[in-house]
Formats: C-alpha cells, sequence, structure tokens
C-alpha cells in the first residue's frame, strides 16, 4: 500500500509534518513497514481543506491530529 | 516599467510572442511574424532601418527557442552587436595643452610624448595601466572599454577581426554579467521555454505526470504583486505545485556544516557560476568546494525520490543555473531551467493577470534558507546550522567571508590560495549582492535585499531543522 502525505505549502501550514510524524508512529505500532510505503506528494489538488493525504488511489482531505486515529483505521489499517 | 532595461523588454517581447505560438501549437506556422508584431514600422525605433531591426528580431526568435550555434549557454548575436570602440586609453579635446605635464611623467612605459603642447599616446608602447587618466587634473584622457568586456571577469570575452564581441567558451562561466551589461543587448542567454512549454502541454492538466516549479528565494522581490498571486499565476500556467528551493538551501545548509566541520576548510557550491570560476581559474582549489549538490538540484532530488516521474522546472534569476542543469550531476533531478524574465513571457503569454488572482501560500522553507538570495545569508545559514547541531567551538569555530562579485571571489580565492588569513568558508556568488542581482531578474536594487530579508522573516519554520524535518519521509 502506498500512502503519501502532502508537503506542499498549504498542507505544511496546516501541520503535514504532524501528520507524518502520527503516520510513522502508527505504522510502526501496528507493524505495517513492509506493508506500508509512505511517502512525499508535493500537491495534491485539494489545496484549500488539507491536510491532504493518498491511499494508493484514494484521496482523504481535511486531516488532522484530532480525526488521524479514525482516518488511519479506515483508510489504512482495515484496507491493508 | 517592468523591467531595469529597454533591452530586456525587447528580449522578453520575442519570448513572450515564441511562447504565445507555442502555447497555440503555431510556432512553425508563426514565427517568421515575430519580427513584424515587435517591429511594426515604418519608423526604426533601435537602429538604422525596420530591415536591420528585424533581422535582429530573428535572430532572437532562435535564441528563444534554444538555436545557437555554441553548446554555451551564453552567445554573442554578431548582428546585434554594435561593434563599440576598442580604442582603449585616449586624449580628449579636453587636454588643455598645461606646461606640467602630469601624464607624461606618470607614465611608466614612455608611451605619452607632448606634441604641439598638447599629450598624444603611443599606441604601441601603452599598456592600458591608467596611471595617465588619474595624473590628469582636467580629467582630460579617458579610457573607453566595452561593457561586456568590462563586466566579464573571467575574461572570457575578446574582440574579433570584424570588431565583433567573441566568447572563450572555456573560461566562461555563464554568470550572465555581459547579457545585463551589454547597451544593445548583443549578448544573450538562450533560453530552454519551449521545453517548459512542452512538459506542461503533454502532462494534460498534470494527469499523465506532474509538473512542478522549483523557485528561486529571489523571486520575493520580483514582481509587483504579492508573492501569493505568483504562486497562483504559477499554478494557472499549468504547474501543479510550487515549492521553494529554500528548503533545499536548508538542507544544503546542514549538510555543508557538517563537511565543513569534517575537512575544515570549504568553498560553497551553491552558485554554480562561481564553482566553475574555481574549476577554470584556480583547479589547484577544486578539492576544496564543497561536494554538496546546488539548493535548486538538492530539493528536486528529494522531489524525484518521492515522485520519480515527475518534471521539473527551476524558475530563478541565473543564467548559471542553465549550464548547471546540463550537469551529469543535476540533470537526472532537474528537467528544465528558466529566468524570472521568461517566466513574466510565459505569464503574458497566457494573458494571465497576476493582480487579478488569489493569494496562495508560499511556505516549504526556514528564514535562513530564503536568506540565501543575498550575499552573507549562506554563510549565515551555516553559522546556524553549526549551532542546531550543537558543535562547540573547541571542535570548529565558523570563520566565514563572503564575497560577492567575481572580483571579491578572487581575493577571497588567493588569499585561500597562498594560505594568509584565517577563513575557514568562502561563501561565493558571482553576482553582485547575491542572487538578487542576478543577471535575469527584472529588477535590480536595494528593495530586492529588504523583499528577500522580508519574506525570509515570514516564513512558519523559524529553525533550520524544524523545516528539514520534511527529511524524515
Amino acid at each position: 500500500m502506498n500512502v503519501y502525505v502532502c508537503v506542499g505549502s498549504s498542507c505544511h501550514l496546516r501541520g503535514s509534518y504532524k501528520i507524518i510524524e502520527l503516520m510513522k508512529e502508527n505504522i510502526e505500532k501496528n507493524g505495517l513497514e513492509e506493508k506500508v510505503n509512505l511517502s512525499a506528494a508535493f500537491c495534491l489538488g485539494k489545496c484549500t481543506t488539507g491536510v491532504t493525504i493518498k491511499v494508493d488511489e484514494d484521496i482523504v482531505c481535511g486531516v488532522s491530529p484530532e480525526n488521524f486515529d479514525g482516518i488511519f483505521k479506515e483508510h489504512i489499517l482495515d484496507k491493508v | 516599467m517592468m523591467f531595469d532595461t529597454s533591452v530586456q523588454e525587447l528580449k522578453y517581447k520575442v519570448l513572450r510572442e515564441v511562447a504565445r505560438l507555442a502555447f497555440d501549437g503555431r510556432l512553425e506556422e508563426g514565427m517568421l511574424d515575430i519580427s513584424n508584431i515587435i517591429v511594426p514600422g515604418p519608423q526604426p525605433t533601435m537602429r538604422c532601418c525596420i530591415y536591420k531591426e528585424r533581422a535582429i528580431v530573428n535572430e532572437r526568435v532562435k535564441f528563444a527557442m534554444n538555436q545557437g550555434k555554441s553548446s554555451n549557454v551564453i552567445e554573442v548575436l554578431p548582428i546585434a552587436c554594435d561593434e563599440c570602440p576598442v580604442d582603449g586609453i585616449q586624449v580628449t579635446q579636453a587636454c588643455r595643452g598645461c606646461i606640467a605635464h602630469r601624464c607624461m611623467n606618470a607614465c611608466p612605459k614612455e608611451a605619452i610624448t607632448i606634441v604641439d603642447h598638447k599629450a598624444v599616446i603611443d599606441k604601441s608602447k601603452c599598456v592600458e595601466c591608467g596611471r595617465c587618466l588619474a595624473a590628469c587634473p582636467y580629467s582630460a584622457i579617458v579610457k573607453s572599454e566595452r561593457p561586456c568586456v568590462r563586466a566579464c571577469k573571467p575574461k572570457a570575452i575578446s574582440i574579433d577581426e570584424n570588431r565583433c564581441a567573441k566568447i572563450d567558451d572555456e573560461k566562461c562561466i555563464a554568470c550572465g554579467a555581459c547579457v545585463y551589461q551589454c547597451p544593445f543587448g548583443a549578448i544573450s542567454d538562450k533560453s530552454y521555454i519551449l521545453d517548459t512549454i512542452d512538459f506542461i502541454k503533454n502532462s494534460e492538466g498534470n494527469s499523465k505526470y506532474n509538473v512542478h516549479a522549483v523557485v528561486a528565494p529571489s523571486i520575493s522581490g520580483q514582481f509587483s504583486v504579492p508573492l501569493g498571486k505568483v504562486v497562483s499565476g504559477l499554478k494557472k500556467l499549468g504547474f501543479r505545485s510550487v515549492m521553494e528551493a529554500a528548503l533545499g538551501a536548508d538542507m544544503v545548509a546542514y549538510k555543508e556544516a557538517s563537511e565543513l566541520v569534517e575537512k575544515g576548510f570549504l568553498t560553497s557550491s551553491c552558485c554554480p557560476a562561481f564553482v566553475r570560476y574555481i574549476e577554470t581559474q584556480f583547479p589547484d582549489m577544486k578539492d576544496k568546494i564543497s561536494h554538496n549538490l546546488s539548493p535548486m538540484a538538492e530539493i528536486a532530488s528529494y522531489m524525484k525520490k518521492h515522485e520519480p516521474n515527475c518534471k521539473i522546472v527551476f524558475i530563478g534569476p541565473c543564467t548559471a543555473k542553465k549550464a548547471e542543469a546540463q550537469k551529469d550531476s543535476v540533470k537526472k533531478y532537474i528537467d528544465n531551467v528558466i529566468t524570472f524574465e521568461e517566466l513574466q513571457a510565459l505569464f503574458d503569454s497566457r494573458d494571465i493577470k497576476l493582480n487579478e488572482l488569489d493569494n496562495q501560500p508560499l511556505d516549504n522553507a526556514s528564514y535562513f534558507g530564503r536568506i540565501f538570495a543575498r550575499s552573507g545569508g549562506l554563510a549565515d545559514a551555516v553559522a546556524e546550522a553549526l549551532k542546531e547541531m550543537e558543535i562547540p567551538d573547541n571542535v570548529f569555530k565558523l570563520n566565514a567571508v563572503s564575497c560577492d562579485g567575481i572580483d571579491n571571489c578572487k581575493t577571497a580565492l588567493l588569499k585561500a590560495q597562498k594560505g594568509v588569513g584565517s577563513e575557514n568558508f568562502i561563501e561565493g556568488m558571482a553576482c553582485i549582492d547575491g542572487c538578487i542581482g542576478g543577471p535575469a531578474c527584472l529588477t535590480h536594487g536595494p528593495k530586492d535585499k529588504m523583499a528577500v530579508d522580508k519574506y525570509g522573516k515570514e516564513a512558519a519554520e523559524k529553525s533550520i531543522l524544524d523545516a528539514i524535518n520534511i527529511l524524515n519521509l
């Protein structure tokens, strides 16, 4: 599974570095290092609703530390 | 006016027309009409007649399409060269025929004699030292030097048998000083805008692959609108995202600091013209050049790692970056280099009105990465990186010298070569004031430095380490 976190300016200002940290923590916690390939995207075209991530071909907008756990479970943990 | 000089404006108009046709897919059929559009006649405005003006525009069209005779990115347009006088030191009408003869006495080569009370220079003896100029109380002796020759510090420009300027490509460092200084616009950088346009068109709205713009921090003072509108304009033009080369500068600052601690002495590698100057004029100091990529290449290498099929276009003030992008170590990361002048032409070719667009954020780098655009910024960033890395003074104490302009670089390099002075880091920028003085900036002036410092302070990330957190991915 390929997971991209947008690090473009809009998402950066909305805290994408924090989301990257959470992603790494949760991938490790769930032992998904071999299954999930985490990388950066430079714009996913959803600048006004960031932080935006892409899970394979699905774009998920509005990711924040508050809703992170739910999004991680729904889009990554349950699908991998 | 949008530009400092009318030469820049002429170059811009040609680029704009070429871009307009290329975007519309009509370049081949329309290129011969460009000279008529730019020189409508019937009265000439620049040269002796409209036919010469149009012939020059036709040559400019070729440069705009990267069609030149040499592989150097800088080339002479012989037809545009006005064959300026090359008479060197001359006695003018202002000579009063005084009886002191300071000029004659100052001449170390006995080249001056007094004929009918007035000074006469024997050109076969004169070595152009200029002492007579300084000695004459009436300023009656002048030195006429071609602006291109004067601008070219590596002495790569000479005059050929037809009195036309000639570039020695082996010595040329592609800094572009002659391009900006020639009052007739007879030396120019060649343009790769057609590649940029192809990338954009063939990406089919960034659906086949993404085209990303990497912008140099000197962009901050270049356009007369807030930077956020320029970001919108770039996206409207067809770029998927706009990234700051300054983030690459943050990355470089850290690596440069580590390399400096390890080696004890370095010359910077950010400015490609400075690097080439050392390679050609100080070959014994080549091993002192930092092994780091430039900020442009550093950020692009990061982006290509994460998105291998994307196209990356660097947009900056620099002609030497066009040459840097052809190096084997860089061309795998950078697909294309264009300048601010060329970007203005691209915007206007698509009738993109920047002032009507919304402000979009541009925020990837720290204050320190952003101030690379002006002389002294790189040394400040390396000092900050050493501080953030908590390198104690007894392990390594930075003693940097920041040089802008090749004359200052040369002085620092000569000192280092001879082992005099205690500097252990030479920050070299070929352009006066650093990148904000670049030859392909739309404008040059003190406001540009203020704009860079202001832009630096607006960065969301305050430390280099915060900005390069991105490397955790």
